[in-house]
Parts: C-alpha cells; sequence; structure tokens
C-alpha cells in the first residue's frame, strides 16, 4: 500500500490544478510545489487574484465577452466603430483579434460552434441576441470570424441564414495561404481557398 | 494488430490537449474508431476534417482496443464544400447518418457510394439527386432496403408512383390508386427512368421517401432523429 506523501489539502490544490488545460498531475504537482514555495510572492497573490476574479468578473450580457464591468469595456468604448460587430466562437478568438489589433469593432461571442455530436445546437449558442443586435439602425455589417473547419462553417452559414432579411452586409474573413506559408507545405485544402479567392492585383 | 485502408473522416472528437479520436469509414474495415497522438495540433486539422479521403493506419495490441491511428490526407472535399451552405450541410448529414452503420462491419459497397457522392459536391445539379441514393444504399446497407423494382401489388414495373410505407415496396399508379393519402410518393429519378433529370420537387420527394424509412425504421427505435443538417440541405437547395 502506497504511503500518503502530503495532507488533503495539497491533495487537492494537486486535483484541481490538474484540471487547468495544459496541466497533467505531474506539472500539476509541479504548479502546487512552486506555488507552495513562493508562499508570499505567488500563492498570496495568486489566490487574492482569484477570488477577485470570482466575485468580479462576469458575461457581458450584450456580446458574451468576459470583463469585470458589465457592459464590458468594448461594447462600452465610443472609439470603436458601431457599424461592424464582429462575430466569433469563443472568448478565445476574440482576444486573439485584440492582440493583433487588427479590427476596431464590436463583438459578438456565440459561446461555441453547432456541433450536433456534443449535443450543441442553435439553443445553446448566442444567436438570437446577434440578430437583435444586427437589427439596430446603426450596424452595418456583421463580420463571422469563424473557425474554417466544417463545424465552424456550418454555424456561418446558420446564422447567415439567421440574418437574412435585416439590412446588415454579412461578410466572412478571407481563407488562403498564411503569412509566412510556403505553397509546398500547405494542404490542398487551403491551397484550393486561396485560388478560389485570389484577386486581382 | 495492424492495417492500412483508405478511409473517409465521419467525426472527429478531442481527447485531451492535443490528442483526437476519430471515426473513419473505411473501405475494407467497415466503420472504425481509433486515437490520433496530435491529432488536434495545426498541422492535423485540416487533414481530421469531416468527408475528407484518408489514407488510414490502425495499430493496437488486441483487436478489441481502441488503438492508435495514423492519418494522412488524400483529397480534402471538406474544405471545397465549405464556400457552399447546401453542399456543407450535405456533407455533415451524410457523415453523421454513416455513424449509423455498425462498428468494424465492412460495406464496400456503401463506401464506393460515399466517395462517388463527396466526388460531386461541387455540382448542385447532380449531388441532391445523388445523396437520394446514397441514403437508399445506407437503408440497403442497415437491412431496410426499399424494393423499387416493381409494384408490390401487381408485379408489373411501370407507373411505379408510390412507395407504400409498411412494406417499403413500390406501388403502381393504378394499384396505389385507393390508398394515395397513405402512400409515399416515388420520384421518376429513383425509378428504372434513370436518365431523367431529378428537378428540386424530385428531390424534395426522394430525401421525404428516405427520411420518412431512416427515421421509423433506423432513428425512432433508438430514440434519435434526423440530423439537423439534413433538414437544411433542402432550404438551401431552394435559393
Amino acid at each position: 500500500m502506497s504511503k500518503k506523501i502530503a495532507g488533503p489539502e495539497i491533495e487537492r490544490l494537486v486535483q484541481l490544478l490538474a484540471r487547468l488545460p495544459g496541466l497533467g498531475p505531474r506539472s500539476a504537482r509541479k504548479a502546487a510545489l512552486g506555488l507552495l514555495k513562493k508562499r508570499q510572492e505567488l500563492l498570496v497573490p495568486l489566490s487574492d487574484a482569484l477570488k477577485i476574479a470570482v466575485e468580479k468578473i462576469v458575461e457581458c450580457p450584450t456580446c458574451g465577452n468576459l470583463d469585470t464591468v458589465s457592459p464590458c469595456t468594448i461594447c462600452q468604448d465610443p472609439r470603436r466603430d458601431p457599424t461592424l460587430i464582429v462575430v466569433v466562437e469563443e472568448v478565445g478568438d476574440l482576444w486573439a483579434l485584440e492582440r493583433a489589433g487588427v479590427v476596431n469593432a464590436r463583438y459578438h461571442v456565440l459561446g461555441g460552434h453547432l456541433s450536433p455530436l456534443d449535443g450543441i445546437g442553435p439553443e445553446n449558442l448566442n444567436i438570437g441576441s446577434l440578430r437583435l443586435r444586427a437589427a439596430a439602425s446603426d450596424v452595418g455589417e456583421i463580420l463571422l470570424a469563424l473557425n474554417a473547419t466544417v463545424e465552424g462553417q456550418s454555424t456561418a452559414h446558420y446564422v447567415m441564414d439567421q440574418l437574412v432579411g435585416l439590412d446588415v452586409t454579412v461578410s466572412r474573413l478571407a481563407q488562403g495561404v498564411p503569412i509566412g506559408g510556403e505553397l509546398d507545405y500547405l494542404d490542398e485544402g487551403t491551397l484550393a481557398a486561396a485560388i478560389k479567392s485570389r484577386r486581382r492585383v | 494488430m495492424e492495417w492500412s485502408d483508405e478511409a473517409i473522416v465521419l467525426s472527429v472528437r478531442s481527447h485531451g490537449e492535443t490528442a483526437a479520436v476519430v471515426d473513419l469509414f473505411t473501405r475494407s474495415h467497415g466503420r472504425h474508431s481509433g486515437l490520433v497522438h496530435g491529432g488536434r495540433s495545426r498541422k492535423a486539422r485540416p487533414t481530421l476534417q469531416m468527408g475528407n479521403h484518408v489514407d488510414a493506419t490502425w495499430k493496437a495490441r488486441l483487436a478489441e482496443h481502441l488503438g492508435h491511428m495514423s492519418v494522412e490526407l488524400r483529397r480534402g472535399y471538406a474544405a471545397s464544400a465549405m464556400d457552399d451552405p447546401a453542399a456543407l450541410a450535405g456533407l455533415t448529414s451524410m457523415c453523421a447518418l454513416a455513424r449509423l452503420l455498425p462498428e468494424r462491419d465492412p460495406h464496400p459497397a456503401l463506401y464506393e457510394v460515399t466517395l462517388f457522392v463527396l466526388g460531386f459536391l461541387d455540382d448542385p445539379t447532380v449531388w441532391p439527386a445523388l445523396m437520394v441514393r446514397w441514403e437508399l444504399s445506407l437503408l440497403q446497407e442497415l437491412g431496410f432496403g426499399l424494393d423499387l423494382s416493381a409494384c408490390a401489388a401487381t408485379g408489373v414495373n411501370d407507373q411505379l408512383i408510390y412507395v407504400s410505407p409498411k412494406s417499403g415496396r413500390a406501388v403502381s399508379e393504378s394499384a396505389g390508386e385507393p390508398y394515395k393519402d397513405r402512400m409515399l410518393a416515388l420520384p421518376r429519378f429513383l425509378t428504372s427512368a434513370r436518365d431523367r433529370h431529378a428537378t428540386r420537387d424530385d428531390v424534395a420527394a426522394g430525401f421525404a421517401l428516405t427520411g420518412f424509412f431512416l427515421e421509423q425504421r433506423v432513428l425512432a427505435p433508438k430514440g434519435e432523429g434526423l440530423p439537423e443538417s439534413r433538414a437544411r440541405i433542402l432550404t438551401h437547395i431552394d435559393r
């Protein structure tokens, strides 16, 4: 029978850390040890930050983003283009676009994509609220920035159907050769998409 | 245990951080699952899209194990269907319905038909009718094949315009007349008049026919319904 090497509190900490994305039991143990070794510099501030996150971070009722204020900072920002709404699957996608700083618009987070296998249907996504937002008079364009996967594009087509009849332009991200991509190494699907969406120079 | 075979990707589910469990429809080994290490990587994702034609190698210590798979792309049907909502709905519906096949039971004839339909997904004048035929083949493989060759009542093979919802057999116009309200329509392109171009109404009647038997005989006993994407095919064909 194996001997216990730590109290239940430490075991619990390791178990919870192991449930985080990117961490397994071994790396969770390492992380727990690191936190316990640097109690004042890491563990206490982290625990305070987590407590504040639990208390203050909420989902924006307008766009589905996560923030400490409601509506979120992006929805409240008057410098953003109110005529353009960028639709993304997850908050992580919104963060990726914000990191790149390539679009100065407002967002709408669907909360996933249609996936019959996982039991995710239209009623599980924030599509109804998108339609309401798109119907507002100041919105002129809906940009569907969804993943170039079968599920992502099926969701995009579904969203397009829901926006039929509204006075908005619906656009989607281009698909093709990535920056730094060499044609020799690209899959045929990407090459076909690149050829299909070629443009005059 | 090890085999290599060609296959069509039916579904991909994440497993942990980096791996994926894929469900393939193989030519010689039927529907078969396996774990793909690195299946969620940037390199593997374009290959592991629903509907893609791939070469797969499966390895396991024992035959009943899930086993490990390595997959290489042959032809990316998913990418070419992504722009067309009807074709994408068709591809999704076909992959969802193919998952009704029992695991590890070879269905080479249906595999050939599946590959044939996928090859025509870029031609909207052809694939909807082919997909109806594919659903008929699926019913056949599942043991619920329809007999559309001759009238169930008279044995003649002309003027077949109905299908009996009870027997799944074709019925001629004269024999079916008294029961026509209860009969399912048999579109001409599914009878011997194969040269006839299938109109939108023919395709709709075809989908209604196969949908009825799929629902009643295959899905209802399992407590399931037809895939939502299947309903979208006709909506998009209309436009």
